[in-house]
């Protein structure tokens, strides 16, 4: 299963919950507000390489570039809008709302 | 086929993930109402209550003064529409200083790689 967040870590506990619901294996991909935990030399950083231990995480590139999100912490893998649908169509999808 | 097993056929397991506290959003209610109306079509329900979503089961709720109707009492009506699977993140429920005590419905309290199991084998999960 595909779990998705859309809300940035500083705000919200979705990407928390929803790594450490998620089945481990299963990818995570940040959209909308939520790409801002991909984000290098945050204090949310630390965190995420911990998620990255049990989970891929994806990155949508058109929000990171309308974000300047700018550097991104090591592993995380940008895709685009045709990589979003490979990785939707792959599998069942949960949204961390 | 006879009638009944085309019927047993549509049954699809569906898990609603609550993760929002009762009052403060729409989203706490509508989830359980649209609960109870997915119910009626006798599809095979789950319930989770995630993150702040547990402290929409808390009992002794009283909002009469902030103006609005309570839904405590609803989740009552769960169990007549056979929502029968009612489930509780234990980490979620003791990081907020709750226990089974303090919720106003029997529930189970599940570990997280039980949910994500649960998760990965329901038709459908929706988030509320």
């Amino acid at each position: 299963m595909l779990h998705m967040v859309n809300k940035s870590p500083f705000t919200s506990s979705a990407l928390d919950e929803a790594a450490r619901i998620a089945a481990k294996g299963s990818p995570i991909l940040l959209i909308e507000d939520g790409v801002y935990a991909a984000r290098a030399g945050t204090s949310y950083e630390p965190k995420l390489a911990e998620i990255m231990k049990d989970h891929p995480v994806y990155a949508l590139a058109p929000d990171l570039k309308a974000r300047a999100v700018g550097k991104m912490t090591d592993g995380v893998t940008q895709v685009d809008y045709a990589g979003f649908v490979d990785l939707v169509e792959k599998d069942k999808i949960h949204s961390w709302l | 086929m006879d009638e009944e097993m085309e019927v047993n056929q549509n049954v699809k397991k569906v898990m609603f993930v609550m993760r929002k506290a009762p009052h403060g959003s729409i989203y706490s209610y509508e989830g359980l109402e649209t609960v109870l109306i997915t119910a009626a079509y006798e599809q095979d329900m789950t319930m989770v209550f995630v993150g702040d979503g547990v402290f929409a089961l808390v009992k002794g709720q009283d909002t009469t003064e902030i103006g609005i109707k309570g839904f405590i009492k609803t989740y009552g009506a769960l169990e007549h529409y056979d929502v029968e699977k009612i489930y509780v993140d234990r980490v979620s429920m003791e990081e907020r200083g709750l226990t089974v005590d303090d919720f106003a419905i029997d529930v189970e309290v599940k570990e997280a790689e039980e949910i994500a199991a649960l998760m990965e084998e329901q038709h459908a999960t929706i988030p509320y």
